[in-house]
């Protein structure tokens, strides 16, 4: 039986216990004007959990172990006393012979495997059998005790909501999960990449080539400090030298100067360029931005102006982040009380002097906090860099050379041919975690600073 | 009752004259100052704003060539290329089958041969040509049997060349057959898969791999960052634990998605072998990459939910799972609905995390089942935005065009939802 049909077949029993479940506490209902602790369709519910979980759950456990127990049953056979020793040879041989079996596999390169394929076949057979029947008894199981507790005392409506419970609390529980797994799933292949190459040599050095990788000298090719660099002269100094000034006024002449229907216009078409994808602002970046700052470079002189240049991504960038310090700046101007602009101006300043020297410096914390926040965002920031900059890693100062980033260097060595164990794919994870705890940290101080800036106003 | 002592007498003060030059100088050059910073402002939002109008315009002046096709009028006699099928199998499902095997491909090169032998015969027809008579040729058997003029794409130079970026031997080409080109909607760039071959190329694979993707991502993502809201604001008691949700969470949303990647390649990929390049996997990261954005907006909407409403429902016995199903949540629903759709759209952009789990592979069919191998429509643009032919420039931008209406839509719905259903209380 198809697995699929079986979950039907299960929720068809769960369908029966919902209906006849309810009947009977419907029944013992009828003519009493007692009160009772759940309602009919409580009992349903609860007949109808109590028939779904329990075989759902071992299937859920049974996809995980069936395999070796299969596996187990194809090794007593007598064709498998041919089979090469533990290793590899051995996995392929059985690998295929259950690829065969399943007739997802073109054609046996080991004569072995065809013998194997059959026995493979008849255990498989047996086991989805076993399952089948363990998984109908447990659902029937579980119905008929539900159905018997089915009683006038018996309140399921408790029952039920201790279920529900549960799945909300296990649903909030999938976040910490999904970071468990990001700082697991980094910090394991890192450590295996930090045992080929000396964490130093990551961190200090200055070299990054990891097409031509020295077996007996890893790190002296695997040095991140010009990765580095490239990712904060693009994300936090070029990208902001567009994204500070530019979301800051806006942000200043929306929230102050601006008529009430403009600012209702204008600010949900600025933030049309936060929903923007990065794809479309990387192909642009590379399409239209790049070629005229080259051209740029090359009519003010620039030598080495290249069309792969740092500017073009991080103006781009900055561009994306406008709306992003816009609405930052814009919620810490709106939260300066009142009483300090309007005082500002009684005394006689204009409406610039009032902004420059009152509601900036007041708003600050909160601006400095945005810009952090952004500032973290362009530096984790993939497509736009790996559309328009280069793969060449330079440490320069020159904003018309090539650079290259962090994420563009990760989505290089992970998209190539390389086997998985290499340090080149494993360097990966390495500059994944360092951009992970970067933008945590980044993240993290960005909260402290607006935090601590909204209780002085509160 | 005496009065305090008189005040010691004041020196004697000037008022200040306003009038005077100096002063009136002063007010000027601060008058000035403000009316620059004013200009400023308004300078800095109309660059904004005109950067948007730029990157849009230069998209949609370069993809809506891509959404045309150039056609030759090709004269072709079937009868004479011996092309013969019984009518009886054009019109069951084997059609295709057997007007391949029956030769018409080479028969529509020989034709084109003997029509423009100066002008490169064959090679001025896309490599989907004879596609496009076969279908006539469904359409209406009688074909056959009869000599007749049939529309088909032309290949991608000279089609480039007609839409006036091409190379000179193409424009020399395109103005000797001028009379006999014509242009028309590209159906087959909604309809096609990924080619080679750019006036090939279509986005309803990748299309329909978004699509399933985003299935993925919904069927997990919702129910999850909706529950898991609902926890957080109704249920969760204050401490240490539920600290640590709220931090986790407010934290992934901030985790660049490229570390999304990283976490589905470790883990699905490598940890639980699922198969590479599948829809499902996809999905499957961009739902724990879209649940902080629900649950986030989901909270919000919670905390808007009065507490009297609560307060009426706890007093007429219900149970606190029926107060927040029967009551708050609907109330909430709109909210929520709102932050899911403008999470589902920030996903559907989303190109990075699908890389790093391999959906970038050529993949000339569109894909049928959430595990066959898959490509996304920003991925597809990323791929063809690599295509060295230059056929692709328009492809890609008539591609972007496409996701971007599909997000303008979805945020258009978005806005309405929230205009609509949303109760201020």
């Amino acid at each position: 039986m198809s697995p699929l049909a079986l979950v039907f077949l299960i929720a068809a029993l769960a369908l029966i216990g919902w209906v006849t479940a309810r009947a009977r506490a419907l029944r013992f209902r009828a003519g009493t004007t007692q009160r009772f602790s759940s309602l009919p369709q409580h009992h349903g519910w609860f007949v109808v959990l109590c028939t779904l979980l329990p075989p759902l759950l071992f299937l859920a456990v049974w996809h995980f172990t069936s395999p070796a127990l299969v596996t187990d049953a194809v090794l007593a056979t007598p064709g498998a006393a041919q089979l090469p020793p533990p290793g590899f040879d051995r996995a392929a041989v059985l690998s295929e012979a259950r690829r065969l079996a399943e007739g997802s596999g073109y054609g046996a390169f080991h004569p072995l495997s065809e013998v194997l394929a059959p026995a493979y076949a008849a255990a498989q057979a047996r086991f989805d059998w076993i399952a089948t029947a363990a998984a109908l008894l447990l659902a029937f199981a579980g119905g008929a005790f539900a159905f018997l507790q089915v009683r006038p005392a018996f309140s399921a409506r408790t029952q039920v909501e201790r279920v529900i419970m549960g799945l909300l609390l296990g649903a909030s529980l999938i976040a910490i999960l999904t970071t468990i797994g990001i700082v697991a799933s980094l910090l394991l292949e890192s450590a295996r990449f930090f045992r080929i190459v000396p964490i130093g040599d990551f961190l200090l050095g200055t070299h990054w080539s990891p097409q031509v990788i020295d077996a007996r000298d890893p790190g002296a090719s695997l040095g991140a400090v010009p990765l580095f660099w490239g990712t904060f002269f693009i994300g936090a100094i070029i990208a902001m030298a567009v994204a500070i000034p530019l979301g800051l006024l806006s942000a200043i002449y929306l929230t102050q100067y601006a008529r009430h229907t403009t600012r209702r216009w204008m600010k949900p078409l600025l933030e049309i360029l936060a929903g923007v994808p990065t794809v479309v602002y990387g192909y642009f970046a590379a399409l239209t931005v790049a070629p005229a700052v080259r051209d740029l470079g090359v009519a003010i002189g620039v030598r080495w102006a290249s069309s792969e240049s740092a500017l073009a991504a991080g103006v781009v960038m900055g561009v994306m982040i406008i709306p992003f310090v816009s609405s930052m700046a814009d919620d810490s101007l709106s939260a300066v009380p009142d009483a300090m602009r309007d005082g500002s101006l009684a005394m006689g300043a204009t409406p610039s002097e009032t902004i420059k020297k009152v509601l900036v410096p007041a708003a600050l914390p909160g601006v400095v906090g945005g810009v952090l926040l952004a500032v973290s965002r362009a530096i984790g920031e993939t497509m736009i860099v790996v559309m328009a900059a280069s793969g060449v890693a330079t440490l320069t100062l020159n904003p018309f050379a090539s650079t290259t980033t962090v994420t563009k260097q990760i989505v290089d060595l992970l998209t190539g041919e390389a086997e998985f164990d290499s340090a080149k794919t494993l360097a990966a994870f390495a500059l994944g975690l360092t951009l992970f705890v970067i933008t945590l940290l980044l993240n993290v101080v960005a909260l402290i600073v607006v935090r601590r800036y909204r209780e002085s106003y509160e | 009752m005496n009065s305090a002592p008189p005040p010691p007498a004041a020196p004697a003060r000037t008022p200040t004259d306003w009038r005077s030059p100096a002063m009136q100088r002063r007010i000027r050059h601060r008058y000035a100052a403000e009316r620059r910073f004013r200009w400023l402002g308004l300078g800095a939002v109309s660059l904004s704003a005109a950067f948007l109008v730029f990157l849009l315009a230069t998209m949609i002046a370069q993809g809506a060539n891509g959404f045309l096709e150039t056609r030759i009028a090709l004269p072709i006699d079937l009868r004479a290329a011996k092309v013969d099928v019984p009518p009886a199998r054009l019109a069951g499902p084997g059609a295709d089958l057997a007007l391949a095997g029956a030769g018409l491909e080479g028969a529509v090169d020989a034709a084109a041969n003997a029509a423009f032998p100066r002008a490169g015969g064959a090679a001025l027809l896309s490599d989907g040509a004879w596609l496009r008579v076969r279908d006539a040729v469904k359409r209406d058997p009688s074909l056959l049997s009869r000599a007749t003029t049939i529309d088909v794409p032309v290949a991608t130079d000279i089609d480039v060349a007609m839409k006036g970026d091409g190379t000179p031997e193409a424009e020399g080409v395109v103005t000797a057959l001028r009379a006999r080109l014509s242009r028309g909607l590209n159906l087959s760039f909604f309809s096609g898969a990924d080619a080679t071959d750019p006036t090939r190329a279509g986005i309803w694979g990748a299309l329909k791999g978004s699509l399933f993707t985003m299935l993925v991502t919904l069927a997990l993502a919702f129910p999850v960052g909706v529950l898991s809201a609902l926890y957080l604001e109704e249920y969760a008691p204050r401490n240490r634990w539920t600290d640590l949700i709220e931090v986790s969470i407010n934290n992934l949303a901030a985790v660049p998605s490229i570390i999304f990647g990283l976490l589905g390649l470790a883990v699905f990929l490598n940890t639980f072998h699922m198969p590479r390049s599948a829809a499902v996997v996809g999905g499957l990261t961009l739902a724990l990459m879209t649940m902080p954005v629900i649950v986030i907006a989901g909270r919000n909407a919670i905390k808007g939910v009065p507490p009297s409403i609560r307060d009426a429902a706890r007093g007429l016995g219900a149970s606190p799972i029926q107060v927040v199903f029967h009551h708050v949540l609907p109330l909430a629903l709109p909210g929520i609905l709102t932050g899911t759709i403008i999470g589902m759209a920030r996903a559907l952009g989303e190109t990075a995390p699908l890389l790093m789990i391999g959906m970038r592979a050529f993949i000339a069919a569109p894909p049928d089942k959430l595990t066959d191998p898959a490509t996304a429509l920003p991925v597809q643009i990323f791929l063809w935005s690599d295509e060295v032919a230059k056929g692709f420039v328009e492809k890609t931008s008539a591609a972007i065009i496409v996701l971007l209406a599909f997000l303008l839509a979805m945020n258009g719905i978005a806005i309405y939802l929230r205009n609509r259903f949303e109760t201020r209380w």
